[in-house]
């Protein structure tokens, strides 16, 4: 079976690589949807209900570049992926951004034929550890069982810290996420590490939540941001500014509530990012109210952060993820 | 001479396009261009693809640091080790499992088969519902259930079912002593080889005497002795140079002694467990294949059931069993990559999971693996291709 994906993958590799570097948005606009890769189920950033609709502040990029280009937000079809699958059906040409918990690393930015199109959630890697264990900290953890996802930085990561800190370590490794929590909860590893979100995201899926806790150590830098393919700069900018639009929405005080009465206004930052002055639509490629589409069918970050994280059960409050201007490091260049 | 010949019917000289051997090598020679030109192409083009989209090409990554840690490793390996050498850790765990899995799964296999065809009714029908029921549940369930299963079944470490204070068994594995070799272990090793040596020499002997005699002679206890007793004795002359490192508990988990994981196990035992019902049924078909006059005709020469399910069925079976029973090891060897999902580090978890994405280059990881596969595939179907044709031989 898994010889019949890896030559499928080899196959589409040759396949389509022959016309990825076309215009993706001109596709996109043909096919008349974004095809938009996220993960497997990953409560909060991308997770299906029982009724297939996919929700998740991951899941809300796909959505602001559908609404940006289409001014539907529901123009959206998504592939689910896990880790080791996402890099290679982007470069592929199978889905058109990948939007799915990815941290932006060096290698994958200049080795893989991609593109970060920016952050939509700083993160970084933790560990989580049944309560009767009775460790307090990722120091005490020397000769632990480790339990995590192939194809992914927390991997490395871990590898790193304990190799560091001078601590042996097994690493059991695997390839998808519901295996790991499975695992972990039925004893095979003492700890289970990923990154923090994804350790609140991924408790709620334990048996008994409130057995375990999240140790407080963070390890890593874990900057999790929407992808394309390298080569597509125009795409690359839809991409990139949907994220931004989101961002600059909420500092200027624009939601989805309110949008209509602050269309012609006085302020002349909220006019050029609802598109009444200014071409930045135009440049874009897309019509003249793409942010103000956005806005008004996904709503700010702020609002889709609330919506999808900072409510039962995940709690994840905003944290560094909060604006720059309230003490955060969320920060979008301007729409001028 | 030349009259002789000019008086033979008048040659007919066929045009060389109509002479099918010439047209036959033209056109394969024609096959032969096409594909290595469209090879030619597919090559250019996917490297050209691969630099215009920016995506690192080349096979130097195999010696840049890996970085990340393998659970299980049959040669020495850390995370300063290199991504070659973390293939080798994957390729050498794929080959120790299909190793194993294609032992136990002939062993198995043959057992149940003829089982099978027992005339003892219960013992008939339990081996049916074995087949039936393994054969026709999907492999991945089976390796699932079987992983959680034992999983669950397990206690945690300082919990750990205990014999004799030296092997434990826990959800981390199954912990044993390890054999440490002092000075003189290497004679108790030539004793052994001796040993099999001395075997090997006297079952022909035996054989060669039952050919020319008639009588028996019963090698099997000879064999015995030989092979515990000589090393046994090497050992004890030696002074007994062998000490054992026993696993102890220490913090989390235990430390020391050699440990099998439960991903092994619960992958050994699923392909083992489903690769034995398809062997049974091959079994099964084979003995059936030998014409039932051909045990009547032992049994009244007096050929007792034993030896002639020993001597006279299964050397007749074996050849038809070979051929499929060949296919089946490679379907075990290839199965064994289903193991990602319950993260036994073999080739394709460890190469085409962690190594791909740590470097993004799919074309060449993917061709080297399936070049592997290819590799091992043709190396079983040599070595079964050359037992058949030794066995073939004995027909008469
Ligand atoms: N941010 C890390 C890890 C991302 C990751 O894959 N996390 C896992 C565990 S939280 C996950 O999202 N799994 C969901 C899935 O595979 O569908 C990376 O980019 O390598």
């Amino acid at each position: 079976m898994k010889t019949i994906t890896s030559t499928v993958m080899l196959a589409s590799l040759f396949a389509v690589s022959a016309n990825t570097s076309a215009a993706t948005l001109d596709e996109v606009v043909g096919k008349g949807h974004v095809q938009c890769g996220v993960s497997q189920g990953l409560p909060g950033f991308s997770n299906f209900d029982d009724k297939g609709n996919w929700s998740g502040v991951d899941v809300d990029i796909c959505r602001a570049i559908a609404a940006a280009i289409f001014n539907d937000s529901e123009a959206v079809k998504y592939t689910p992926l896990s880790s080791k699958e996402r890099f290679t059906a982007l470069q592929s040409g199978e889905i058109d951004v990948l939007s799915r918990n990815t941290t932006w690393t060096a290698t994958r930015d200049t080795a893989l034929g991609l593109n970060f199109a920016g952050v939509n959630y700083y993160d970084g890697q933790g560990f989580m550890v049944r309560k009767d264990l009775g460790v307090n900290s990722a120091l005490e953890l020397d000769g632990a069982a480790i339990c995590t996802q192939t194809g992914t930085t927390t991997e490395l990561n871990v590898a790193d810290y304990f190799r560091s800190n001078d601590m042996a370590y097994t690493v059991v490794a695997y390839e998808k996420s519901d295996e790991v929590v499975a695992a972990y909860d039925s004893g095979r590893c003492d700890v289970y590490t990923t990154d923090q979100s994804g350790l609140y995201a991924q408790r709620i899926k334990l048996k008994d939540v409130s057995a375990h806790k999240v140790l407080p150590e963070v390890i890593s830098k874990e900057p999790l941001g929407p992808v394309v393919r390298q080569g597509d700069d125009q795409w690359f900018n839809l991409v990139k500014w949907s994220l931004y639009c989101m961002i600059n929405a909420e500092e200027m005080g624009i939601t989805s509530q309110n949008i209509k009465s602050k269309m012609n206004g006085k302020d002349p930052a909220v006019k050029r990012l609802l598109g009444e002055e200014g071409a930045f639509g135009e440049n874009l490629g897309v019509s003249p109210t793409w942010c103000g589409n956005i806005v008004a069918q996904v709503g700010n970050y702020g609002e889709s952060f609330a919506r999808h994280l900072s409510v039962d059960p995940l709690n994840i409050s905003r944290g560094v993820n909060e604006l720059w201007s309230k003490g955060g490091i969320q920060y979008a260049p301007p729409i001028r | 001479m030349a009259k002789e010949e000019s008086a033979g019917p008048p040659e007919v000289t066929t045009k060389p396009w109509n002479d099918p051997k010439v047209r036959s090598i033209f056109f394969q020679v024609v096959l032969l261009i096409l594909v290595v030109l469209a090879g030619m192409y597919i090559f250019g083009n996917t490297a050209d693809n691969l630099e215009r989209q920016g995506i690192a090409t080349g096979f130097s990554f195999f010696g840049t640091t890996a970085g990340f840690g393998i659970i299980t490793h049959l040669i020495e390996y850390n995370e300063a080790s290199s991504y070659g050498r973390a293939f080798a850790v994957g390729l050498l765990n794929t080959l120790l499992v299909a190793f194993c899995g294609i032992i136990a799964a002939t062993i198995l296999g043959v057992v149940i088969g003829i089982s099978r065809l027992s005339k003892n009714w219960m013992v008939s029908r339990m081996a049916m519902v074995y087949i039936e029921t393994f054969r026709n549940i999907p492999l991945l369930l089976q390796i699932f259930f079987w992983y959680f299963a034992v999983l669950r079944a397990l206690p945690q470490p300082k919990n750990s079912v205990n014999f004799l204070d030296s092997i434990f068994i826990n959800s981390r594995g199954i912990y044993m002593p390890s054999a440490i070799y002092e000075d003189g272990f290497s004679l108790v090793l030539w004793a052994l080889g001796i040993a099999v040596v001395a075997v090997v020499v006297m079952t022909r002997w035996a054989h060669k005497r039952q050919d020319q005699t008639g009588q028996q002679f019963h090698t099997i206890y000879y064999s015995i002795a030989l092979l515990i007793g000589l090393p046994l004795l090497a050992f004890t002359v030696t002074g007994f140079p062998l000490s054992w490192e026993i696993p102890a508990l220490k913090g989390f988990n235990f430390a020391g002694g050699t440990v099998i994981i439960p991903e092994f196990v619960a992958l050994w035992l699923s392909l083992s467990i489903y690769t034995a019902s398809f062997i049974a049924e091959i079994v099964r078909a084979g003995i059936q294949a030998v014409s039932h006059g051909q045990t009547e005709a032992a049994h009244a020469l007096g050929i007792k059931a034993g030896p002639t399910l020993q001597l006279v069925i299964l050397p007749q079976a074996l050849r038809v069993i070979i051929p499929p029973l060949s296919s089946q090891f490679l379907n075990l060897t290839k199965n064994s990559s289903l193991a990602t999902a319950i993260a036994y580090p073999e080739l394709v978890s460890v190469f085409t999971g962690t190594v791909l994405n740590q470097t993004g280059q799919a074309v060449e990881i993917i061709s080297v693996t399936m070049a592997v596969y290819l590799s091992i595939s043709l190396g079983i179907s040599a070595m079964m291709n050359w037992y058949n044709a030794k066995m073939a031989l004995v027909e008469r």
